[in-house]
This record gives structure tokens, C-alpha cells and sequence, in this order.
């Protein structure tokens, strides 16, 4: 929202200055986003007169005049045609910048054909105020040799533009303002009661209201006679200033009231009306040509305004060409309704069209101002375009002024801490249009204030907003400095589980090498379907209606996809190894427990190369072992996991896997991603990855302390005996060690692989598989005999568990 | 009984075998020559039995003294040709330690995510505990609940964007605000209530300052007799903690937002003139939250008595906030998971914000 200062003092009687005016509506609430002062721009310019202009003695079109200036009497070259002895110009000393130009002019004094030039008179263009070059700027009347150029310019009206916010319809008229900064002390509010003008005849126009949950009141007059030219030049200037193009007399006079007054209207030639005016839902078949040239077909949820010709515009949000004022308009009908917020609000949106009466109407306007408005439009037009009012017509019945607001005054203490002084909260109240009913009892004593709330404060609904008010007005400067009274914090606990095992697996990730990435939690339908098993697995409620980009329209099932283009962004910039993580958000359905926390690590391998020696390049190993440490770190034993096969369409069949928690529940999952899922998003394989499911990592068990258990050193070295075994290519390592654990749960602590051969030796189908058994005794060292029979028991439960032979 | 040969000879000779052994075989081959069972001063310390007593007095001390003289010279000759071996193949064992160590990957944590934990360490400490809720909300939550009613214009200060209906024909959203967890955590627990609520939120917007999707932390207190001047210097000392200056120089200004009454917004002082900002001090002022004391519709919704209980909360964009403090001079990178950009505005994985260690 925008307006002048000059416009402003219509309404506030104020000697503050124009800074003043600003801080003072920015910690009101109405923040202030641009101050444009023309006046600023042309702080170097000033008046000067010409005292004689002589031809230069070596150039025809060149003029070399004596000017008296600020400054004293200089001598300047003028190649302007109109420069003329007695003139009054615009003088731009040495140093100024011409905006027009943008160009400083030399600090020095500078030779034109041989003859010095001490300043500069400026035409209309170099300083930006219009296309006239064709000569310098010549003012007529009287004017002060010195006086700044903008104040003789009629450009020192600074235009102020401030966000409105929307709980606020009456800040869109410069009353509005003018109110809120006479509460603040800045001025006083000049606003006279509206005075009527009579009519002289009956409205011809019969008004019929045929919707009134949409429009409820509609009040208009007819002037006939008028003369529709251009509008006087003050108003021009004032719409010009605030962005708006004068158009003519009659549409001038509405854009001007509804940004005075926050108060829209709308003009019709009355010539072009067929029947009576209409207000109306839409019906089928109903179809005009808007103001903007489109054509609208209204629907039956939008308000219209008909007449026997069908719809002609719609109500509160834009009129029709076909009843559009003209230059030979002579008759005009001037609407001045009430719409409902909501419905126009939602015709606002259907239709896209965006004007100022739609911005207002759906915040809410002054539901009693339909008769001021009216009045305020006929004496302006008679005004300016003469021509002879009607009577006014009303029909239907204003909605009802906001409920009266009890005011409970403790509220203002307990809900800002502020103590105010009940004669200063009704000072500000009744400066803001409320009108409190302090009863006999006196205001100091009385507990709680009916307060009559103003009919263009629609936002006005408790007590609280009473006390937004009050401490709005009197500034949050005022607030107290309280500390927080402190918490039971001792057995309070800060995060959750999840947001522990999410920072920890975040770390260990990032200790071993991993970059942490965040990456749009929406992807690609065809993106997900590869991670999905295809398109009939996604799911509509997962799809984005109105997504950002069309790549970015479905939640995603997993961070792969976006990880994996990632990795390749990166790789084509020249990045080697890449390792990238990401702790977020997938989305297996929508429903509010539905979405789940993802720890996701992708690595894009490069064998790197080192004098000493080579290192593998990361693999399914690799990434075993960085989701063990992850496991283990969040307190999860991987050994409680099996290794089951993958589970998606995006993995390699047989190089990527799952661990899952008894039969059917998956933690995570490990692997190479499939090379058709790589190609299918452009990427250059290999790329594995792991996914830990934290939201699926069931809670630790409550333990009833922090005790740990007593230590219990083993008082025996342990013994370790080697063992290796041949069995068919199919036989899984991890049964061998589950097998060979199992023989004596007690006694063996623990079963490595040390070797995986296949070869001379070992028949064709088959591979000879060596663990590493240990064996912990306790109390007393164990006999040859003793390790015999364990030795004995691991070969019979891996021959009989997995058909294996011992290698000879 | 042969009288006892003369030792000085033997001696001489004996220092001059091991004097002379160049390695431990030879040194050890001259112990056992003197010192072994058939060794030379061996042989006559057995002669020592066949004494009388007298001769013994003079000979035993003698002899005694020879052979330790002699273990004595074996043991430091030993010592040195140990000494000496050492040295030659250590000197044998340079390694060139210049050449680079084996290659051990150090990755970063990413900027935003730093920032939210710094904001928990602050929050935590104040009493706040973390509360989530789910990114796809449903309309009531993300803003009817919250005081947005149907249709108002308040609703299109956030470009929302909609999921598509399901068979039930309810269509969901995308969060705009953290503030659904406000209604999420009121609705489940009982006053008194402190939590932030760190998270993703969605808006469709998308340019040099926008993203459609970013991250914010929402802050709520209710308690019986909270009020605006525990809303102020809760975020006052907050944000002095977080930027680690102190922010004497804060303003809270009237703002609008539905779910609160009355709303306001926190500036802090900040200074641009060097071409980056600069936050604590300055001439300018830069909105950094929105914040107010809850709506009593937003009680009422959620079953807490407003008579009975009042409460502030705030939110606030959490990617800016970590631009200003670290200086990233963009927000799209972000989102761009780069690994030059991630290393160079990433955090160390030990790097851990504390209240009592630091936060940066």
C-alpha cells in the first residue's frame, strides 16, 4: 500500500517529519518496506536565474549565458535552443550527478569550444522527470534564486509504501493511517463527517439483490450529464505517485476513493445498462468480457452482477467491458457494494485475476461505508465533471457491525506484563474508533470494559486483541524484562530417543568421511517408481498437485535417487570419490506416523592410488562395515541382525542385501544400486549405499539405572583353533559361523572368516571357507583332551548344519 | 699341590680376548674359554677344594676377583656389540617421511543441521525439550487449527503446496510452518509445555532468497502466567547466546500472524556496509522472527483452558539464521549437496554445540 505525505496530512494534521512518520508506523505494526522521496534524488539542483544569454563566439548552436545561482554568478555553456536572458532554470553545480544522464559532472570547471563552463542547466530528461530534451527546464511564476529545484518542481511529496498485513482491510485507505498515527500521538485525525448530496430525481437504476449471503448491500445513484475527461491534476498526480495510470474523470474518482478510504466502487455507463442491476450468483450459461479483455464464464459459486443483457461483472472483483465508461459516457451509475470476503476471496482465486477491489473486499471492507463512499464519489464527479446526481438508492441491509468486545482490563498486565494506567488505554481505544463503556463504577474499577469495536475493524474478536492494541500503541519497548522461571530440568529429557540415534549416526557418518547433504524431500514420480517397482506402486496421495517444477511432484519413498544424481553432479565437476549422506524424511504413505526417519549414505568409488599401496575401492563390504559402525553406535548390536536379499528394484541382486530383525522386520539395507537404476538417472556406476531405518530401530530396553554390570575379567587366556571347511558354493559364510558358534554357546566367544578359497584343491561347485574359533575357559586353563571335544563338536554342527567336509 | 699360577697374565690375556671379539659369537666363545664349565679360570677355582686353608685365605679372593672382573668385561663388551648391532641395522631402516600417509576420508556436517543442534544446546538449557511432527500435515493442523480461517487472505501468505485427494477425497498439504507441531504437542500433554520443533517446511516459491523447501524451528512455552516480557528476554538471551554477542540492541515490533495475539516481530541490529552483514551491531535493522503470545482460539482448539493458561510462541527461518552467523553468501547451494561448497561451510563430526563448551 502506498501514499504520499501530502496525501497522509488530508487526514492527520501534522507538523512530523517524514522519518518520524515512518518509525513511528513500523513499530505500530505497519511496516514500512520503501520511503521513495523524489525530493533526494534532487538535493543538488536548486533555481537559478539566466541574467544574460550571449552566442558562444565559436559554435552557432551554443549559448554562453551568466546565471546568478546559489553559488554566486557563473558563467555557463548552454547548448539548449530555449536558453534566453531572464529565464528561471534549474542549475546543477560542478560535481552533481544528472540522473538522467548518469553521469557527474567534472569538479573542475570545464572549456566548451575554448570558453570555461561552471555548472549545468538541465532539461526535464536529465533529471528524470519526463522525455523533454529538447530544451533546458523554464519555469514561469516566481521563484527564489537557491530555492531547492524539487520543492519548485512540486517533487517534494515523498511516497511512502508499507505492507499491509492482512488482518488489517482498513490500512487500505490512507484514513486508515492517518488513524493509527494520530493514536501514536503523531498528529491529529482530520476526518469531516461525509456530507450528503441530494438528489435531484428518483434513481432510474432499480437494484435488485438476488444473493444476499454474497452481497448483502448495494447502494448506488445515477448522475446524468457528467462530462467523463481527464481528472484534475491533483488527483492525476496522487495516482500517478502511488503506481496507478490516470485513465479518466469517472474511473480516477473510484481508484482514488479506494485507496483514500480503503473503499471500492465501481462505475457504469448507464447508457449501456439494460434492466434493473442485479446482484447474483452465477448461473450457467453466463459469460462476459472482463475490464482486462479477457472472458470470464462465472460459475455458480461466484457473485455476479447482472442485468438483463446477462452477467456483466463480478462482484467486488472486476467489471465488465461491455458497461465499461468511456469518453463519451454521459450518464453514470456508480456502484457501491458490500461483498463477502470469503466468496470473493475464492472468485479472487478461480479466476486469477488480481485488482484492488478484490484485495480489499476479501480482507474485509468497512461494511458500513457503502453510503460515504457514494457521497464521496458524487461530489467529486459533480465536482470535476458536473452533471446532476439522482437520488440515492440502498438495497438490502448492511452486515452487522463486530460484535462489542468485552475487555477484561487484567488482560493487559497478564498477558504483556505491562501495567498501563486505565485512563491511557482508553485514550488509545477511543483514538483507534473503539468506544469503551466505562459504567458509573468508574474505569479504575471496573473489571471488565464493554468495548464497541469500529465497523472497519473486522479482526476485532476478544480481549486479546483489545490488549494487541493497547501495547501495539504504546510501543513493545514497554515490555518488562522477565526471565523464564526456571524448569524441573534433572529428569527432563531434551530429545527423543530418534533425534539421539540421528545426531549419532550423523557423526559417525561424517568421522568416516562422509559428506553431509539435504536434498528435496520431493522427487520425480518416474524417480520413485524406479525405487518403487514401478508406476502402479505409486500412490495419488503422495502426489504434489501443484508441485514446484514437474520433476519435483511426488514425496519421496527414499533419498537414493537424489543422493545418487548428486554423486554424479559432483563427479562431472571433477570431484573424485565421492561420499555423501543424508539424515531425513521418506514418505511410505501420509498419514501423520507414516513418514520415517532415513539415514541414508551413498559412495561413488574411485580406487585411489598411493605410493605404498593400493587400497581396495570401497564395496559391499565397505559398506557392511560403515552400517555396522552406525548400528553399533546407536547402541543396536548388528549381530542381532540377519542378512536377508535385497528388497528393491533399485539394488544389485546379488551384491546388495537387507538386515532385518527377526522374519519380517528391515533395518537397513546395503549394497550396490542396480547399474539399470543408475543408467535410468543418468548416472555412471558403481554407486553403493546403505539406509538405516532410525524410525524403525525399536527402542532400547528402559533399564531401572545407570549401574553398569559388575566386570567380569575372564581369568583364563582364551584359546583359538583354526578350522577349514569345504561346502558347496551356495553355503552362506554367515551359516558356517552361526553353525560353528553353536557348538558350544558357552565356551566359544567368538568365530571369524580369515579365508574364502577356491581353486587346486578345493572341487568345482564347491569353496573351502577357514574360521577362526575362540575359546574362553574359565576357572581353569583347559586340557588338550578338553579341546579336543569342542574341536570335535564345531566340525560336527558345520557338517551337519551346511554338508560341509573338513579340509584336509 | 700345585702352587696357583701367576693371574696377572691370565687376566691381561683374557680382557684382551674380549677387547678383541668383534660379534657375539666370538665374545661368547671367550666366556666359555675363561668362564665356561672347562674354562680356564673355571679349571683353577676348581683347584680351590684342594687348598689348605691358608692358601685358600689368598687365592679364593684373587681368583673371585679375576673371574667377576672378567664376567664384568664379557657383560659391558656384551652390552656394546648389542649397542653397535642396533645402530648398523637402524641405520639400515630410514624411511623417506616425507612421502603422504595412507588416505583417511574426513566428511562435514551439513550447516543447517549444525544449526538446529546449536539451537537445541541454547533451547535445551532453557528447559525446552525437542518435539517433531510430520511434513505431509492435514489442513487443520497446518492452518485451521491454527486460526486460519477457511478462505482468509492469511492463508495465501504461504504458497502451499497440496497433495492430491485420496479415495476419501481429503487432500493434504505440505507443511508451510513448524507451527503444526504447536498443535500437535498441546493436543498430547499437559501445561506447562517448553519445546522447539525443528523441521522441514514447504512453500511453492522459488528464486535468489527462496526455496521450495527450507527449514525453520518453532518455539512454544504455556504456562499459567507467561507473558510478553518472558517472551522477549527468552528470545533476547537466546539469540545473544546463538550469535554469541550480545544483543542489547534487539526490538520487537507489531506484526501480524493468525495464531497469535498480540503478534510481533524480533529485529536485531545489523551492519551491511561492508559489503556482508555483520549482526550485533550497525546502523539497520534486520527481522530475524515472528513470534506473540498464542491465540486463545489456538487453546480453545487444543482443549487448554485460556483462562487457565497462556504461552508465547516464536519461529523463524532456519537456513537464513545460519547464514548470517556463518556467512554462506546464498541459500541454493544448500540443497545442492556439493562437496566442495559441504566441506567448505560443513562442520567437523566432533565438532558438538554445547551450552558449556561452545556453540561454534
Amino acid at each position: 500500500m502506498k501514499f504520499t505525505l501530502s496525501w497522509l496530512k488530508d487526514h492527520l494534521d501534522t507538523t512530523a517529519s517524514i522519518d518520524a512518520i515512518v518509525d513511528a508506523m513500523t513499530m505500530a505494526g505497519l511496516e514500512v518496506e520503501t520511503v521513495h522521496d523524489p525530493a533526494a534524488r534532487l538535493k543538488d539542483f536548486s533555481i537559478a536565474k539566466v541574467i544574460e544569454a550571449k552566442p558562444h563566439p565559436d559554435a552557432d548552436r551554443l549559448r554562453v549565458c551568466t546565471v546568478e545561482t546559489k553559488d554566486g554568478v557563473k558563467q555557463i555553456v548552454c547548448g539548449a535552443p530555449n536558453a534566453r536572458t531572464g529565464m528561471t532554470a534549474v542549475y546543477a553545480p560542478l560535481g552533481a550527478f544528472i540522473p538522467g544522464l548518469d553521469f557527474t559532472l567534472d569538479a573542475k570547471p570545464r572549456k566548451i569550444r575554448g570558453v570555461e563552463s561552471h555548472g549545468m542547466m538541465c532539461s526535464a530528461k536529465e533529471l528524470e522527470l519526463g522525455e523533454d530534451h529538447d530544451g533546458i527546464i523554464d519555469l514561469e511564476g516566481d521563484f527564489t534564486v537557491g530555492a531547492p529545484a524539487a520543492e519548485a518542481l512540486g517533487l517534494n511529496d515523498p511516497v511512502v509504501d508499507f505492507e499491509v498485513t492482512p488482518n488489517r482491510p482498513d490500512w487500505l485507505g490512507v484514513v486508515g493511517v492517518a488513524r493509527d498515527l494520530a493514536a501514536l500521538r503523531l498528529g491529529a485525525l482530520r476526518l469531516a463527517p461525509v456530507a450528503p448530496v441530494k438528489g435531484t430525481f428518483p434513481c432510474p437504476v432499480d437494484i435488485r439483490i438476488e444473493a444476499p449471503d454474497a452481497c448483502p448491500v448495494f447502494a448506488g445513484r445515477l448522475i446524468r450529464g457528467v462530462k467523463n475527461g481527464p481528472s484534475p491534476g491533483w488527483l492525476q498526480d496522487r495516482l500517478k505517485a502511488i503506481g496507478i495510470n490516470p485513465k479518466s474523470l469517472l474511473v480516477d474518482v473510484t481508484n482514488y476513493i479506494s485507496f483514500d478510504r480503503a473503499r471500492p466502487l465501481h462505475v457504469y455507463d448507464a447508457a449501456k445498462l439494460k434492466g434493473p442491476i442485479r446482484a447474483r450468483l452465477g448461473a450457467k450459461g453466463d459469460r462476459f468480457e472482463g475490464l482486462d479483455g479477457e472472458t470470464y464464464e462465472p460459475t455458480p459459486d461466484m457473485c455476479v452482477i447482472a442485468d438483463e443483457s446477462g452477467a456483466i461483472g463480478f462482484g467486488g472483483v472486476m467489471g465488465g467491458a461491455s458497461t465499461g465508461v468511456s469518453a463519451g459516457t454521459t450518464d453514470v451509475f456508480i456502484e457501491s457494494a458490500w461483498f463477502d470476503p470469503t466468496r470473493t476471496a475464492r472468485t479472487g482465486r478461480a479466476t486469477g485475476i488480481l485488482s484492488d477491489a478484490r484485495f480489499r473486499f476479501e480482507r474485509g471492507v468497512d461494511p458500513q461505508s457503502h453510503i460515504d463512499g457514494l457521497e464521496l464519489a458524487t461530489r467529486l464527479i459533480l465536482d470535476h465533471g458536473g452533471g446532476e446526481p439522482s437520488e440515492v438508492r440502498v438495497a438490502g441491509q448492511a452486515p452487522a457491525a463486530p460484535a462489542t468486545v468485552n475487555f477484561r482490563v487484567a488482560d493487559m498486565r497478564r498477558l504483556t506484563g505491562v501495567a498501563m494506567d486505565p485512563e491511557r488505554m482508553e485514550a488509545i481505544l477511543r483514538a483507534l474508533g473503539f468506544d469503551p463503556v466505562i459504567t458509573a463504577k468508574g474505569r479504575r474499577k471496573q473489571d471488565v470494559w464493554p468495548v464497541e469495536v469500529p465497523s472497519f475493524r473486522p479482526d476485532i474478536e476478544g480481549s486479546a486483541d483489545i490488549v494487541e492494541e493497547l501495547i501495539r500503541i504504546e510501543g513493545f519497548a514497554a515490555l518488562p524484562n522477565t526471565p523464564l522461571p526456571p524448569l524441573n530440568t534433572v529428569d527432563r529429557v531434551v530429545v527423543t530417543p530418534l533425534q539421539t540415534r540421528v545426531r549419532t549416526g550423523r557423526r559417525v557418518l561424517a568421522a568416516r568421511g562422509f559428506l553431509e547433504a539435504v536434498s528435496w524431500s520431493f522427487m520425480a514420480r518416474d524417480k520413485a517408481a524406479l525405487m518403487l517397482g514401478g508406476g502402479n506402486a505409486l500412490k495419488p496421495e503422495l502426489t504434489i498437485e501443484n508441485p514446484i517444477a514437474s520433476d519435483l511432484d511426488y514425496m519421496r519413498p527414499s533419498a537414493l535417487a537424489n543422493l545418487a544424481e548428486a554423486a554424479q553432479r559432483n563427479a562431472d565437476r571433477g570431484a573424485e570419490e565421492v561420499r555423501l549422506f543424508e539424515a531425513g524424511p521418506i514418505y511410505p504413505g501420509d498419514g501423520p506416523d507414516d513418514q520415517q526417519t532415513m539415514l541414508t549414505a551413498l559412495v561413488r568409488p574411485r580406487t585411489l592410488r598411493h605410493w605404498a599401496e593400493g587400497r581396495a575401492p570401497y564395496d559391499v563390504f565397505a559398506a557392511k562395515a560403515d552400517l555396522f559402525a552406525v548400528l553399533t553406535a546407536v547402541d543396536f548390536p548388528p549381530e542381532r541382525l540377519t542378512v536377508g536379499e535385497a528388497d528393491g528394484p533399485h539394488w544389485h541382486p546379488g551384491r546388495a542385501g537387507v538386515l532385518k530383525l527377526g522374519p519380517t522386520l528391515t533395518i537397513a539395507r546395503f549394497g550396490e544400486l542396480h547399474p539399470g537404476f543408475l543408467k535410468a538417472l543418468g548416472c555412471d556406476g558403481p554407486m553403493i549405499a546403505i539406509e538405516v531405518n532410525l524410525s524403525a530401530l525399536p527402542a532400547g530396553r528402559a533399564k531401572p539405572g545407570k549401574t553398569k554390570p559388575v566386570f567380569d575379567r575372564a581369568d583364563q587366556t582364551p584359546v583359538r583353533r583354526d578350522f577349514a571347511f569345504v561346502v558347496a558354493e551356495t553355503v552362506a559364510a554367515g551359516d558356517i559361523v552361526k553353525l560353528a558358534m553353536m557348538a558350544d554357546p558357552k565356551l566359544i566367544t567368538g568365530v571369524s572368516v580369515f579365508d574364502v578359497y577356491r581353486g587346486s584343491g578345493v572341487p568345482e561347485g564347491s569353496k573351502s571357507i577357514a574360521i577362526e574359533v575362540t575359546l574362553q575357559p574359565r576357572g581353569a586353563a583347559m586340557t588338550d583332551a578338553e579341546i579336543d571335544v569342542v574341536a570335535k563338536a564345531v566340525i560336527a554342527s558345520v557338517a551337519k548344519g551346511a554338508g560341509a567336509t573338513l579340509r584336509g | 699341590m700345585p702352587a696357583l699360577p701367576d693371574l696377572a697374565p691370565i687376566e691381561t690375556s683374557a680382557l684382551a680376548a674380549v677387547a678383541a671379539a668383534s660379534d657375539e659369537a666370538t665374545l661368547e666363545a671367550v666366556r666359555i674359554a675363561e668362564l665356561g664349565k672347562k674354562g680356564r679360570v673355571s679349571l683353577l677355582m676348581r683347584e680351590l677344594g684342594g687348598m689348605s686353608p691358608e692358601e685358600r685365605q689368598t687365592a679364593g679372593p684373587a681368583l673371585n676377583g679375576l673371574r667377576d672382573r672378567l664376567a664384568e668385561a664379557i657383560s659391558a663388551r656384551k652390552a656394546a656389540l648389542e649397542a653397535n648391532a642396533l645402530n648398523a641395522r637402524l641405520a639400515t631402516e630410514r624411511e623417506d617421511l616425507t612421502l603422504p600417509p595412507r588416505p583417511d576420508p574426513i566428511g562435514a556436517l551439513h550447516p543447517v543441521m549444525q544449526v538446529f543442534e546449536e539451537l537445541a544446546a541454547i533451547f535445551g538449557d532453557m528447559g525446552f525439550a525437542v518435539a517433531e511432527g510430520p511434513d505431509i500435515e492435514d489442513d487443520f493442523h497446518n492452518f485451521t487449527a491454527l486460526n486460519f480461517p477457511e478462505g482468509h487472505p492469511a492463508r495465501e501468505m504461504h504458497d502451499t503446496f497440496f497433495l492430491r485427494a485420496d479415495a476419501k477425497g481429503a487432500r493434504k498439504v505440505l507443511r508451510t510452518h513448524t507451527s503444526p507441531v504447536q498443535i500437535r504437542t498441546m493436543v498430547s500433554q499437559k501445561p506447562p509445555i517448553r519445546i522447539i520443533a525443528p523441521g522441514r517446511v514447504y512453500r511453492k516459491d522459488w528464486d535468489a532468497t527462496h526455496t521450495p523447501m527450507f527449514h525453520q524451528i518453532e518455539g512454544l512455552v504455556i504456562d499459567c502466567e507467561v507473558h510478553m516480557g518472558h517472551l522477549k528476554t527468552c528470545l533476547t538471551e537466546a539469540f545473544s547466546r546463538f550469535f554469541e554477542v550480545p544483543l542489547a540492541q534487539s526490538r520487537f515490533r507489531p506484526h501480524f500472524f493468525p495464531f497469535t495475539e498480540p503478534s510481533a516481530e524480533m529485529d536485531i541490529r545489523c551492519d551491511r556496509s561492508g559489503g556482508e552483514i555483520r549482526v550485533g551491531e550497525g546502523a539497520d535493522w534486520l527481522e530475524i522472527l515472528g513470534c506473540g503470545m498464542v491465540h486463545p482460539n489456538v487453546l480453545r482448539t487444543c482443549g487448554v483452558d485460556p483462562d487457565a493458561y497462556q504461552g508465547f510462541a516464536f519461529g523463524l527461518g532456519v537456513d537464513r539464521l545460519a547464514m548470517l552467523k556463518y556467512g554462506m553468501p546464498d541459500l541454493r547451494p544448500y540443497f545442492e549437496a556439493d562437496v566442495d561448497w559441504t566441506r567448505h561451510y560443513g562442520f567437523k563430526p566432533w565438532l558438538l554445540p554445547t551450552v558449556t563448551g561452545g556453540l561454534s
